[in-house]
């Protein structure tokens, strides 16, 4: 709500010059949200402060939204949004010093073209990624950043800091120059979900960086960021769902597998258990809006702008630095065994937004091929990633698509050559695996089931890792434990197990996936 | 003229059954099946749409010219009529399948044509007859010249007549069970078309019943079996005083030691109309035998065979003629009660074909056989999804169990096991036990579960919750909508993150606020709450303190075998709490563990009381922070902290400007305001939070008791007795539900509760829940079999250490059951308290009030109203006993309604 600029070049009202507002007048500036106000605290030959302090009104902020959108929620009445400085504040910058921020100043054209002494301070600015990333982000500017953690409550020291911090910048910087890099670098600290969107956001990021984002070292993180906020989805029924069981929405986000090739991250455990959520840094597919595709694409090939390893994502787990990502050995892996047990009808069984029904359908001898997944949200960035709108018929009617859950049983699960619960088990509670058994072992009953899940004992390998390796994951089996688990279901559906491993196959601790082909006989 | 086809009828009653056409004075009656499909045959021009029109219903004929129409705009498009015959089977097949009786208006003098309808009447397992109007070649040349669109000539007339001459010598072999032939103009003219009801159809009776599983020549079991149900029995009849009706599922006969004796006793109860019976596989066989039709003699019907043979001549044929006559099943109470001697898939109830007969007799068998050499049967019930309930014999088992509204009630007299009854409505099971082993039997009984070797673990298909569903409830009205979306929503919710369905027996409501206040200062207030009750008529309502927290199911067994017993959950726990989505509370399961063991143990009282070895808790557990401390700290605490960091530097900002003399206007004053409100926000959130380790500082405040053994007490008790009840339950666990109680007549007692929520808010109160004390889901619909409840007239006022109470006695004014009660009163509304409110509207709501106030409670109100009674529908098929997926799919719709999209801050 609040963003003060200092400067003491001399005289130091010359401030009121190059933003294009009179020292000695309180001006106001209605926004769709509230009202912005510029108004100088001092105004002496030494020292002066601009303040545009932003007084955002929470009931205009939803009614200027529609109840579709994302923040239709609880959390847009009580939100940080009249307080912190977000986006908002960015926005009513870049309207209310718009000529400043060109760098035109008619009056004192040489103060405008070069750099002053100036003193930024943000009381509460939310900062994903804590005071740190806030002096990665300034610091490669020029700029000298104290960043303090705001705590969350006093009364509660165990909950420890919020994500605000206060932050002061000092430098001598052109006031252009600055501007421009709130503009960007707020929403991009910020990296919430609420925020406008425009169709031209590329072109203003462009712009606005200009002059210093192409030589930035974290400029992936940025680019990413900002264009993250594009990600907005309408508000489903799922969301509702989430909120209202006291949980934080994210939390329960479907575990849809990040699109990690584009940006050269590899696997979920080396993404950083403390980004680890999905839909962290990097969106995720489920959150897209149906036609953005163009978008998705020139952010994936990386043709807007260069787009680097993010260090806060980037993995220094084993799979980093060249070799091939987890997911792509595990896909090949089961297509490998599919091909070895000649399998010709197949279902994927938790098939997320369809990476591997993908793979299937690239392969004429797969003649029927179905992904079932419980979360409506990942179907449709399946369908849309398989361009399912698009697909000629004959392939079309290879595949099936469709919602079901691995605790129902379901007639369209069965009558296939094999089934495929590729990192699935772990996803689901075990008291409520009983029940997944007897939909895919004994009412489905494909031929052969292909189950894979992370090698528990392997987690030592990632140096980053505390915990499990995807928050949504309800256990981690270790190889005897696994083995346990498929020789008890063998002996009561009557089938037989042989195992496999997928990556790299410790000597010490196992493969990091392993991978079970179950072949059951006749009907049960 | 009538062609009989007994042998095609599926064996169905008697062979003597009377025939279906009589001529009566000129006039020929033609009888048809209530459910069935009936071909018209005969050339164009022999009348045929003619008499369809003047003998069925309009929406019962299905013509291939109008089907011709549908398809090509002209009905008399030649080269469209395959296409034309598509969609005539289609709809036959659709309305055959729904049970409808079908005519197809076509000539059909081809026996290809024929072939077809009747091969789907058959898929359908409906009987079909042919009515064929056999008019001379003139008149239906004549008729078709007077019409222009008929414009084929003479000859395609004389084809099919030929056609229908050359087929009238064997359409008796086409599979018709009747063929009806009308002769000439005049003849079809003076027809008359009943329909008959099918052997089957008994719906008529409403019992009650006593259904007695098989009995298998054990006569004297079966004698001591009656008169435990308090049956008088003579030798060859029994009556009951209270005119119950017995109903046999079969196999009297065979393996034990005196089957005439049996058969005597079921023939004479039978006659008398005290009793129906339907076939079992032994009658038939036996049938066959006595016939002299080849049988392999086994499985103990030579027994039979040499004990009937010491009877006289006479009883033998009238046992013959008993048992020839049986039926495959019964339909009985409207539909409510199946009986067939293996039990009968849905689709199959009413219907009549060899498949059906076959199904109630031998059960759906894979064709393969086990290790004893015996078939290996289908496990139909688990699959079973039928409102009516199956009751049936044939496989024996160590205990009768309900699988799916499904008993089987064979258990093995013969074999010495018992001979057992069920008796309907009430559902209770009556057994004697055999006089001794009759019969070794060739493999040993079956434990309950026995279809699938073990238990079934309770699973739910996907089609009990997917799509677009109308779920019916019994309070509040009516079938409840949940749509598509909305069920897609709940079934990632429900199957990535809920306890065992087993264990969801119950999803809480959510609650409306009361209309906007127009109080200064106020957005909500409790004379609104009492307005709206009033009007209702209403005129007592309990007040009861909202805790903040998270809402709690608590569902509680006595030991872990009750749990395996009553809830199908064998793994040797014995309750679950879970939140208002499903989700456990606690993910250690340890401490889940902990608190249902603690639970169960203060509520053990409670179920001696209750007499029920299980209940259902509706509460809140405290602190909020216990579940919400995520949610909590990432919104709540952040926007605390953003604004109590920002807003100081924003006044010493604006202050600064104003110390140069800058005129600010309001905007200082307005700031300093919300750094005020800032700290109380912070007050508001902090008051619900404190630290728990484990269970420790965990606290659960019970305010309903939702169900129990038998009885949905939600339904039938009103709140004083819940609060009674509840307030008896000592421990620290517990936390109270302070309540007050107010009469909506009285200005003062109203003022009194007023008082106490003004009072209850100022010290940090969430709020109150303002609900009528009369029973809140209207009158149950059979009183008298959910158990009557303690009087709340006398008890509720009596446990007073539950907490504050003020206002009158709520024994006043006992609510009337039966009592009829406007429907869209809400079942409790929430009166939040001013400060509470900033946790829900943020922290500067109070400057605005009067933007908020432009609320709207329809939508809220309304899914309030419809959550409540799908709550509780779940709530009365748990207690009734109903199976899993019927109790699933009631809380599934609750939660799929939750995901409509609402205003969350209501």
């Amino acid at each position: 709500m609040l963003l003060t600029i200092s400067t003491t070049v001399r005289p130091a009202t010359d401030l009121g010059f190059l933003l294009h507002k009179h020292p000695d007048r309180v001006q106001e500036f209605g926004q769709s949200y509230g009202t912005a106000r510029v108004f100088y605290p001092e105004a002496s030959e030494e020292r002066c402060t601009a303040a545009l302090m932003l007084d955002v009104d929470p009931v205009r902020l939803v009614r200027s939204r529609g109840r579709s959108t994302p923040d239709y929620a609880l959390g847009q009445y009580v939100n940080d949004r009249p307080y912190a400085a977000s986006s908002l504040l960015a926005g009513a910058l870049a309207d209310v010093f718009r000529t400043a921020r060109t760098g035109r100043c008619a009056s004192r054209p040489e103060l405008a073209a070069g750099p002053i002494p100036l003193e930024i301070t943000l009381p509460a600015l939310p900062c994903r990624g804590g005071p740190e990333l806030a002096h990665r982000l300034f610091e490669p500017l020029g700029w000298e950043v104290e960043a303090r953690a705001v705590p969350l409550d006093e009364g509660f020291p165990e909950w420890g800091d919020s994500r605000y911090v206060r932050l002061s910048l000092r430098g001598e910087v052109r006031l252009a120059d600055a501007l421009n890099q709130l503009y960007v670098l707020l929403p991009v600290l910020d990296d919430a979900k609420h925020y406008w969107i425009a169709s031209d956001e590329v072109d203003k990021l462009i712009r606005a960086g200009e002059s210093w984002l192409a030589a930035h070292p974290e400029r992936g993180l940025i680019t990413r960021r900002y264009l993250g906020r594009r990600w907005a989805l309408t508000r489903t029924a799922f969301a509702r769902l989430a909120e209202l069981g006291d949980d934080v929405e994210e939390e329960l986000e479907p575990p849809v597998e990040e699109e990690t090739a584009a940006f050269g991250a590899p696997e979920d455990p080396d993404a950083g258990p403390a980004e680890a959520p999905p839909g962290g840094t990097a969106p995720p597919d489920g959150t897209a809006p149906p036609g953005e595709d163009a978008v998705e694409d020139a952010v994936s090939e990386g043709t807007a702008l260069p787009a680097q390893g993010d260090p806060v994502d980037d993995g220094n787990g084993p799979e980093a630095g060249g070799r091939r990502p987890l997911n792509v050995l595990r896909r090949e892996a089961v297509l490998a065994v599919l091909g070895e047990l000649g399998a010709r009808t197949v279902i994927d069984l938790g098939c997320g937004t369809g990476q591997l029904v993908g793979a299937l359908l690239a392969d004429p001898s797969f003649t029927r091929v179905a992904g079932a997944d419980v979360s409506s949200q990942a179907l449709a960035v399946a369908a849309r990633k398989l361009r399912l709108d698009r697909m000629p018929d004959r392939q079309r009617a290879r595949l099936e698509l469709f919602q079901g859950a691995l605790t129902y049983t379901d007639d369209r699960f069965s009558g296939y050559d094999a089934a495929v619960l590729m990192e699935v088990v772990e996803h689901v509670d075990p008291p409520r695996l009983a029940a997944l058994e007897r939909v895919v072992f004994g009412a489905a009953r494909p031929g052969h089931v292909i189950v894979t899940t992370p090698n528990a004992e392997y987690n030592v390998r990632y140096e980053f890792l505390t915990g499990m390796r995807h928050p949504d994951h309800r256990f981690e089996w270790t190889r005897a434990e696994f083995a346990a688990w498929a020789e008890r279901v063998c002996a009561e559906y009557r089938c037989t197990v042989a195992f496999r491993s997928v990556g790299d196959d410790d000597p010490e601790v196992g493969p990091p996936t392993q991978l079970a082909v179950f072949t059951l006989g006749g009907t049960e | 003229m009538t062609e009989e086809n007994a042998a095609l009828t599926g064996g169905e009653g008697p062979a003597a059954e009377a025939a279906g056409q009589e001529g009566r004075g000129g006039v020929t009656r033609i009888a048809v099946p209530e459910m069935s499909l009936v071909v018209l045959v005969g050339v164009s021009g022999s009348g045929k749409s003619t008499f369809a029109r003047r003998h069925f219903a309009p929406t019962q004929v299905v013509s291939s010219d109008f089907c011709r129409g549908l398809v090509a705009d002209d009905e008399n498009d030649q080269a469209a009529t395959p296409d034309a015959f598509d969609v005539l089977h289609y709809i036959v097949r659709t309305r055959l399948r729904r049970g409808l009786l079908t005519v197809v208006d076509a000539t059909n003098v081809q026996w290809e044509a024929r072939k077809q309808l009747v091969d789907l009447a058959k898929a359908e397992n409906v009987l079909v007859d042919a009515i064929v109007l056999d008019v001379p070649e003139e008149v239906a040349i004549a008729r078709n010249e007077t019409r222009p669109d008929r414009d084929f000539g003479p000859q395609v007339v004389r084809r099919q007549r030929k056609d229908l001459r050359r087929s009238l010598g064997k359409i008796s072999r086409d599979g018709f069970r009747r063929v009806h032939v009308l002769r000439g103009a005049d003849e079809i003219e003076a027809a008359e078309v009943v329909t008959e009801r099918a052997w089957t159809d008994r719906r008529e009776l409403t019992g009650p019943f006593d259904i007695i599983g098989d009995v298998h020549g054990c006569r004297a079991e079966l004698e001591a079996l009656l008169r435990e149900l308090g049956w008088q029995v003579g030798p060859d009849g029994a009556t009951h005083p209270e005119g119950r009706t017995a109903v046999f599922v079969g196999d009297l006969v065979d393996r034990g030691p005196d089957t005439p004796g049996v058969l005597r006793l079921v023939m004479g109860m039978v006659a008398a109309g005290t009793a129906l019976c339907v076939s079992g596989n032994h009658e038939q066989k036996l049938a066959r035998a006595l016939n002299g039709r080849k049988v392999r003699v086994a499985h103990g019907l030579q027994e039979s065979l040499d004990q009937l043979a010491a009877e006289p001549e006479e009883f033998r044929k009238a046992a013959l003629e008993f048992m020839d006559g049986l039926i495959s099943h019964y339909q009985l109470d409207g539909g409510r009660l199946v009986v067939a001697h293996a039990g009968l898939k849905e689709a199959y109830h009413g219907r009549a074909s060899g498949r059906v007969r076959s199904f109630a007799l031998y059960g759906d068998t894979t064709g393969e056989t086990d290790e004893y050499g015996l078939p290996v049967r289908y496990p139909w019930a688990r699959e079973y999804r039928g409102r009516a309930m199956v009751v049936y014999g044939h496989t024996p088992v160590t205990e009768p169990e309900w699988v799916n509204n499904t008993i089987c009630l064979d258990t093995g007299v013969v074999f010495g096991g018992r001979l057992t009854a069920l008796r309907y409505p009430s559902r209770e099971i009556v057994s004697v036990p055999a006089e001794k082993v009759w019969y070794e039997p060739a493999r040993p009984l079956a434990a309950p579960g026995h279809e699938a070797g073990r238990r079934d673990p309770g699973l739910l298909s996907i089609d009990d919750v997917r799509g677009t569903r109308h779920v019916e409830v019994r309070h509040g009205g009516g079938r409840i909508k949940v749509r598509e979306e909305n069920s897609a929503a709940a079934l990632e919710i429900m199957s990535r993150f809920a306890v065992d369905p087993r264990w969801l027996v119950y999803l809480p409501p959510t609650m409306a606020p009361p209309e906007t206040s127009r109080l200064d200062g106020y957005l909500e207030h409790p004379a609104e709450a009492f307005a709206e009750f009033a009007a209702a008529g209403v005129r007592r309502v309990v007040c009861e303190e909202k805790h903040m927290g998270s809402r709690a199911v608590a569902v509680l067994a006595r030991t872990p075998e009750v749990a395996a017993a009553r809830f199908g959950v064998a793994d040797g726990s014995s309750g679950a709490v879970h939140t208002r989505t499903g989700r456990p509370f606690f993910s250690d399961p340890a401490v889940a563990g902990e608190l249902v063991d603690r639970l169960r143990r203060v509520c053990a009282p409670l179920m001696d009381e209750l007499g029920s070895d299980w209940l259902v808790l509706d509460g809140e557990l405290l602190p909020w922070s216990a579940k919400a401390e995520g949610l909590i700290r990432s919104q709540y605490a952040s926007v605390g902290a953003a604004a109590r960091t920002a807003l100081p530097e924003a006044v010493a900002a604006l202050e600064a400007a104003a110390g140069r003399g800058l005129d600010v206007g309001g905007v200082l004053e307005r700031t300093r305001r919300r750094l005020e409100n800032a700290a109380r926000f912070r007050d508001a959130y902090a008051r619900y939070c404190w630290p728990v380790a484990g269970l420790d500082g965990i606290r659960l405040a019970p305010f309903q008791i939702l169900a129990c053994e038998g009885r949905a007490t939600a339904v039938t008790e009103p709140h004083p007795w819940h609060l009674e009840m509840l307030s008896r339950l000592d421990d620290p666990l517990i936390a109270p539900t302070r309540h007050v109680y107010a009469d909506l007549d009285s200005a003062e007692s109203r003022e009194a509760a007023t008082a106490w929520w003004s009072a209850l808010t100022a010290e940090g109160g969430e709020g109150m829940v303002v609900k009528p004390v009369a029973v809140p889901g209207g009158p149950p619909d059979r009183a008298g079999e959910t158990g009557s409840g303690t009087d709340p007239g006398t008890d509720s006022g009596t446990g007073a250490d539950s907490g504050v109470r003020t206002g009158a006695d709520p024994g006043t004014e006992p609510p009337r059951r039966g009592q009829a009660r406007p429907s869209r009163v809400q079942p409790g509304i929430k009166v939040r308290g001013r400060e509470y409110l900033r946790i829900i509207y943020g922290p500067d709501y109070t400057e605005s009030l009067d933007v908020l106030r432009h609320r709207f409670l329809g939508r809220k109100r309304s899914l309030a109203l419809r959550e409540h009674a799908l709550g509780l529908e779940a709530l009365s098929r748990l207690a009734g006993g109903e199976p899993l997926w019927r109790v699933h799919e009631a809380v599934f719709a609750v939660l799929a309604l939750e995901s409509e999209p609402v205003d969350p801050r209501l």
